[in-house]
């Protein structure tokens, strides 16, 4: 019991990293129906940024999180307005694959500029430990829970509260309608791409304080893994994407800590493959919307 | 009030509309009927600015606003019902009648808006906090309408009001565009009921094959044997 405890708290940490990736991509996949592969990468960069911030900046937690979650929102408007505003009306194909050559570009372009070696994130949180009976939680993994509990209601409040993310409910919905509604569509996927990247970029730098390492590839498999997230929740649907997030991420330490940590990826992808033949949608997903 | 001048729209290769021209005078209900296909709701489409044109001109008050974009349009008072309503269906009711005056900032002049389409459509206050996409048809048409007017329009562009309704509900809605109407806003609407549309339009102009082949007055029309053989059942 204390054990399953355990895991239980060590794949919250997780699953709220995989959350924070798979919410850019739902909310991106929901308003212009792209699946960002360049997404795993903003939350690499992410985590450079907070490496930056803390190493030559000084800045502690806090300060680090806002400079990563800032940057990466600009880096989302601009690859966005750069990459995939001039093919809006191109086949999605061509976006996908345009997706994967940015995707690529920063990689590689990040592997020039820093390196390829590992880097060792700084510690900015002290190594505190807390017992509860026989379950250690320390300090990093407080932070990372809570964050995205603190960034979800904030997701949720600008979503559902204000003008901008009703706006971008309904463009998700029907573009064609928002528009006629006086809805600017260009400005409202910049607003979808930089919340999308701002989360990711939080998410990289709550990676970097927990595991202490970070280098230009480490997006490629997270950015996968949250991609099976929010398509497990169901692509397009926020709730969808933490609720996805969040298991991939028990799910996969349950794996580790009671079969093997080699096969936690492959339970994570057979995961997508059952999702994909028994309920494509995915958790929330709803196949019948309109009543005519 | 609104004014199309020698209008052409390309789809790729398909030439969807030719030197489509016809006017709305302010206060008027004027009625575009056609077949299915024949260019009704690209007229609609291209007014609105969802449509790039090839040729010609569109007026809004003597002013030319054929390159401003679709929000712009909609900020200078033309609003639009799209064809099959396009309500946003997982937004509250009241939600979307909100997008409805995503433009405007009067917050007086929104609340009095919105009491007046809850005034006009009385299910809708009902249901205001009900997800759009659990109305039936007819109370989503009527959303829609009501959206459109939050954008307080001078010109209401409708493109197939009727579709899909019972005849009891056609009636009904044809009663509020009346209504809506009489209370000042312009119509432009759409039908292929053209026996509905023309009974209640001033004017009228007949469109095949992206050309507008004949217009008159609403009652001229409905008189006239090709409308009345093509359109209306008759001989």
């Amino acid at each position: 019991m204390d054990q399953f405890l355990q895991q239980v708290v060590n794949g919250l940490s997780l699953g709220s990293i995989y959350a924070l990736i798979a919410l850019g991509y739902t909310m991106v996949y929901g308003i212009i129906k792209l699946i960002n592969f360049a997404h795993g990468d903003i939350y690499m960069l992410g985590a450079y940024i907070g490496f930056a911030a803390v190493t030559i900046g000084g800045l502690g937690f806090f300060p680090a999180l806002i400079a990563a979650m800032v940057l990466c929102a600009l880096i989302g408007i601009l690859t966005e307005r750069i990459a995939y505003k001039p093919l809006r009306n191109s086949p999605r194909i061509t976006l996908l694959i345009t997706a994967i050559g940015i995707s690529f570009f920063m990689e590689y372009a990040m592997m020039y500029f820093v390196g390829a070696n590992v880097r060792a994130f700084p510690d900015v949180l002290p190594k505190t430990q807390y017992r509860l009976g026989s379950v250690v939680i320390n300090l990093q993994q407080i932070a990372i829970i809570v964050t995205t509990i603190v960034l979800m209601v904030v997701l949720q409040f600008i979503v559902h509260k204000t003008k901008i993310g009703k706006a971008m409910r309904a463009v998700s919905a029907d573009r064609d309608a928002a528009e006629l509604m006086g809805i600017k569509v260009d400005q409202t996927i910049s607003a979808t791409f930089a919340i999308g990247s701002a989360l990711a970029g939080a998410a990289g730098v709550l990676v970097g304080i927990f595991y202490n390492s970070i280098n230009p590839l480490m997006g490629m498999m997270p950015g996968l893994k949250a991609f099976v997230a929010a398509v497990f929740g169901g692509i397009g649907i926020i709730p969808g994407a933490m609720i996805g997030g969040i298991s991939i991420g028990v799910i996969e330490t349950m794996v580790s800590g009671y079969g093997s940590s080699m096969y936690k990826d492959a339970v994570v992808f057979a995961i997508l493959i059952l999702v994909l033949i028994f309920k494509p949608s995915g958790l929330l997903g709803k196949n019948v919307r309109e009543k005519v | 009030m609104l004014e199309i001048k020698e209008l052409n729209v390309h789809y790729g290769v398909i030439h969807a509309l030719k030197n489509v021209s016809l006017s709305v005078n302010s206060g008027e209900i004027v009625t575009l009927i056609g077949a299915n296909g024949a260019g009704k709701t690209s007229t609609l489409r291209t007014i609105s600015g969802l449509e790039k044109v090839s040729g010609g001109d569109i007026l809004l008050n003597g002013q030319s606003i054929v390159h401003l974009t679709a929000p712009k349009r909609v900020a200078m008072g033309i609003s639009q019902v799209p064809e099959g309503r396009r309500i946003f269906a997982d937004m509250s009711v009241l939600e979307n009648l909100e997008m409805g005056a995503y433009l405007r900032k009067d917050k007086d002049g929104i609340r009095e808006d919105m009491e007046m389409v809850y005034g006009r459509f009385p299910i809708l206050r009902d249901r205001k906090k009900q997800l759009a996409g659990t109305l039936s048809g007819g109370e989503q048409q009527m959303l829609a309408m009501g959206r459109a007017l939050m954008s307080r329009p001078q010109i209401l562009l409708l493109d197939e009001p009727s579709m899909g309704l019972a005849p009891i509900l056609v009636q009904e809605i044809f009663n509020i565009i009346k209504d809506i109407n009489a209370a000042g806003t312009t119509v432009l609407l759409v039908e292929q009921n053209a026996n509905m549309a023309l009974s209640i339009a001033d004017r009228g102009y007949v469109i095949e094959t992206g050309s507008i082949v004949l217009a008159g007055t609403g009652q001229e029309l409905a008189q006239s044997p090709a409308v009345r053989k093509a359109y209306l059942g008759g001989e």
